[in-house]
């Protein structure tokens, strides 16, 4: 069984969210969204600067059996993201909720959180598949 | 849940994440797709193609029956027992019902067909038999495992002893040695040396075993797949089907079209293609920005206003980047753009095959 982090927010579309002691909000995807991928092999991420509303596309990530949309699940400008992961993409299949982490967020609503699926919420959309 | 081979729970006793493929329960990969391709191209890893459908052709009229159904000729296999044969079989249209190998045996021959078109590939062969006095027998009962890579060889002697080596030992590219339930061919679908041995379902796990204690790396329909398009070899239902000639496929080499006099299904309809000019072909597409192409893309070439489209697409592990395999319109030159997810993207045009023997051929 894929791992199921219960500190998390989760999308229906496997992009987890972990509000940080500052204020900022990481994103990456889920352990059963990359195994579901297969091996990684190019992560695009979002330049910093941009400003995202909840849900809009914010990279790709192209695993060796298919493409998939990265969505952000809050709004905010993008103040960071995962470099390390241009030249090991394969991060984000051994370590997804640490290393593996794609862009960090301003939130400019942080109460959209509350919006996102929590831990055993999620866990049921998986099981439904 | 599918069909099982029996080498099912051998898989997900070995880690293996099962998936359903054209209705049998296979592993697409026991952990990395990645490694295990890098295992076939510099060492040795292990395929369960037991999901394929194997055939003996006995009788007087076997020989003349496969002349009439194959595309290419048997009588290339004359007086060579054990030699191979890669082949379409085609409808009337010209078009490709599927692509099989053909072996040569001490008696009769035997045909491996695709586990996807099995019934109707069973359902057509039936039929034009009927012409001929040949039988057909399915052998269900044999499992089928392909150890390829640049050892594969030596450890496959490791395991199955002295008896076998020399006999191993003999065998050219393309041929195959049978000695009761097992049948042994220096065949593949990965561009690398190595064999493919059908034996009885029985002694497959045992089998799987001693590859796996001699090195021998597990490895699932997911690296098959992208060793497969590497070497630039066709799958059927992607390169090919029943409404694409073989000479739009890169299968004209599999055509045989001498002797003249010799009348096989689909040869009208291709001699017709050929008189008009054919006016597709399969090509090797590579690009080597980030992005991978995929299946289903639509191809802008020069000199058409018809589009091509990519039949299969993957990341290449041997060579970094994207490759794609492309039906075309002949116009095409040393470059052209892929439609790909929302941008047009530019792709050099290569002959289709791209990694031969762990190298890079383009």
């Amino acid at each position: 069984m894929s791992e199921i982090r219960s500190e998390l927010k989760y999308l229906s579309s496997h992009e987890w969210a972990r509000l940080e002691e500052d204020g900022t909000v990481t994103v990456g995807i889920s352990d059963h969204a990359q195994d579901a991928l297969g091996d990684v092999v190019y992560v695009e991420t979002p330049e910093v600067g941009t400003t995202l509303a909840a849900g809009d596309e914010a990279g790709v990530v192209e695993s060796v059996k298919a493409a998939s949309d990265i969505y952000s699940p809050v709004s905010g400008e993008v103040i960071e993201v995962n470099e390390a992961l241009e030249d090991a993409p394969e991060t984000v299949n051994s370590s997804p909720y640490d290393d593996g982490w794609f862009f960090r967020v301003k939130p400019s609503d942080p109460s959209e959180l509350d919006n996102l699926l929590d831990a055993d919420a999620y866990q049921s959309e998986c099981e439904e598949g | 849940m599918g069909n099982k081979t029996p080498l099912y729970d051998t898989h997900v006793a070995m880690g293996g994440k099962m998936v359903d493929f054209g209705g049998w329960d296979m592993p697409l990969h026991y952990g990395s797709q990645l490694e295990e391709h890098e295992k076939v191209r510099t060492d040795a890893g292990m395929f369960d193609v037991s999901h394929m459908t194997v055939v003996d052709i006995d009788g007087d009229g076997a020989r003349d029956y496969l002349r009439y159904l194959l595309a290419n000729d048997v009588a290339k296999l004359d007086g060579v027992t054990g030699k191979a044969l890669y082949t379409g079989m085609l409808n009337e249209k010209g078009g490709v019902i599927d692509d099989l190998i053909v072996y040569l045996k001490e008696s009769g021959y035997r045909v491996v067909v695709n586990c996807a078109t099995r019934e109707k590939d069973l359902e057509w062969m039936s039929r034009q038999a009927e012409a001929f006095d040949v039988s057909l027998s399915e052998r269900p009962e044999l499992a089928m495992v392909a150890i390829q890579g640049p050892n594969a060889i030596d450890k496959v002697k490791q395991v199955m002893g002295i008896e076998w080596v020399s006999a191993i030992d003999n065998l050219k590219v393309f041929q195959s040695v049978a000695r009761g339930d097992w049948f042994v061919a220096r065949t593949g679908y990965t561009g690398e040396d190595g064999l493919e041995i059908m034996l009885s379902g029985e002694d497959a796990p045992g089998f799987w075993r001693a590859l796996a204690d001699a090195g021998v790396a597990p490895c699932g329909l997911g690296a098959r797949d992208t060793l497969r398009l590497e070497a630039g070899m066709n799958l059927y239902g992607h390169e090919m089907d029943e409404d694409t000639s073989p000479l739009v496929a890169n299968m004209g080499w599999t055509i045989a079209w001498q002797p003249e006099d010799r009348d096989f299904i689909g040869r009208t309809a291709l001699e017709e293609e050929k008189a008009q000019g054919v006016k597709e072909k399969l090509v090797g597409l590579v690009l080597k920005e980030r992005g991978v192409l995929r299946a289903g893309q639509p191809v802008v070439v020069d000199g058409s206003e018809e589009r091509g489209i990519i039949t299969s697409g993957t990341f290449s592990p041997t060579l970094g980047y994207s490759i794609a395999l492309a039906r075309v319109p002949v116009s095409v030159g040393d470059t052209a753009q892929v439609e790909m997810r929302k941008k047009l993207v530019s792709v050099k045009v290569v002959k289709p095959c791209f990694v031969r023997n762990g190298k890079s051929v383009i």
